[in-house]
């Protein structure tokens, strides 16, 4: 039973990491600027690793002698428990990187409280992500920043994307009877002191830039429970062609 | 029969292969080297979660002790301690300079928004008037800078703590 919670938790943090750098690594390619393109697909390539540490993980728990690929390639959409807010399309920049930044100031305080956890695999795997995402948060803290408080035209661009995303922030801290549990055992954290660092963090650096936190509470959810939006069906048929056409082929 | 510490000396014939200069030893992702029978395992911690490095490091590692006749090695990924720039070997660092490519000062760009970006030395005219151009750079590790005495534009291997 515990080691379903726990399961279930770990698959939690490698889809969000696994669908987020799926997401970015659209970039590839297409950035504003090279330096931009490079960043993107950096921060791709630390979550896609992170993703592959925690489904090692998943995959122990789990005990049905799968691997991390097999849990990252064949499963159904509803199978997946990623938040909304990482499947949302890349949209502007400015889209991307405020969904980035959200994400980010969401995940840096849950690894730093995770590295404390009696898990120690997930303990150790918090301890190396850590400082990959300061990074993360750091480059898009200052994007946000420079564009809020740049023209008239970037400053709006960030606005919207304030807007447009805001409805699926509140599920970062979704909690159920599962993480009722390894709170009880001291396993994880409470998602409300993160949620009291986010907000800190959000509210610092939309004020830095000049930008509105909205008023309107309307929330999306759904994802950690497996009901996703219609982009998810998008990713997935990208993400999955490969194994879905040539089973077990290897790169 | 082999001990550990000749393991570690084959070991410093095989190079990374992003950064060639560098030995996996100057690199300081081999941990321990332990035989449990009938194998060799060789500890290994990646430098960054994602590097793709790390695949082909284990290849290399195994044909290279191949090649020496051990053939019962085995590669465990281990990630905790984490991996930090504090480990790469002061030889490493010499060699990371040769080679064009900043190595890591010793202060680590943490969260502060628009801080000052660590002072970076220029790998081939010495002078520290130089400018961050990107935080990230052509690999994970690395972020982009230029010298504004030479004009070199140049790779830092950006300090990770």
């Amino acid at each position: 039973m515990q080691d379903q919670a726990l399961f279930e938790y770990v698959l939690r943090l490698a889809d969000d990491s696994l669908i987020l750098g799926q997401r970015l690594g659209e970039w590839c390619g297409h950035g504003p600027i090279l330096e931009e393109d490079i960043a993107l697909t950096n921060i791709s390539l630390d979550l896609i690793g992170q993703a592959i540490s925690l489904y090692d993980l998943a995959a122990e728990l789990e005990g049905a002698g799968k691997n991390h690929d097999q849990l990252a390639y064949l499963r159904f959409e509803n199978e997946y428990k990623n938040v909304l807010l990482v499947e949302q399309p890349n949209g502007d920049f400015a889209m991307t990187i405020l969904r980035q930044f959200f994400f980010d100031a969401f995940r840096l305080p849950l690894y730093e409280a995770l590295m404390q956890s009696p898990v120690s695999q997930l303990a150790a795997i918090a301890a190396k992500s850590v400082k990959e995402t300061r990074y993360h948060l750091k480059h898009t803290s200052e994007w946000v920043i420079r564009m809020g408080d740049g023209t008239d035209e970037s400053h709006e661009r960030a606005q919207a994307a304030i807007d447009h995303l805001w409805r699926y922030t509140s599920e970062l801290f979704y909690e159920d009877n599962k993480d009722e549990q390894l709170q009880a055992l001291e396993q994880v954290p409470s998602l409300k002191g993160i949620q009291a660092n986010w907000m800190e963090t959000v509210k610092t650096v939309l004020y830095e830039a000049t930008l509105a936190i909205p008023t309107n509470n309307w929330k999306f959810e759904g994802g950690r429970e497996g009901r996703h939006s219609e982009h998810m069906g998008y990713i997935l048929a990208d993400l999955q062609y490969m194994q879905r056409a040539y089973p077990n082929m290897e790169w | 029969m082999v001990n550990a510490a000749q393991i570690r000396h084959y070991l410093e014939e095989v190079s990374d292969p992003e950064i060639p200069v560098l030995t996996i030893i100057d690199l300081g992702v081999v941990q321990e080297i332990y035989f449990t029978d009938p194998t060799w395992i060789i500890e290994l911690t990646p430098t960054y979660s994602g590097c793709p490095a790390m695949q082909q490091i284990e290849v290399d590692l195994l044909a290279k002790l191949q090649e020496k006749g051990i053939a019962n090695a085995q590669v465990k990924h281990v990630l905790s301690p984490a991996w930090t720039t504090d480990w790469i070997s002061e030889q490493g660092r010499q060699k990371l300079r040769m080679y064009g490519i900043a190595p890591p000062v010793n202060e680590s760009d943490k969260s502060t928004l628009f801080a000052e970006p660590p002072r970076v030395a220029c790998p081939k005219c010495n002078s520290m008037d130089t400018r961050m151009v990107s935080l990230f750079g052509s690999t994970a590790c690395k972020a982009q800078y230029q010298c504004k005495q030479c004009l070199e534009p140049f790779d830092y291997f950006k300090c990770l703590k």
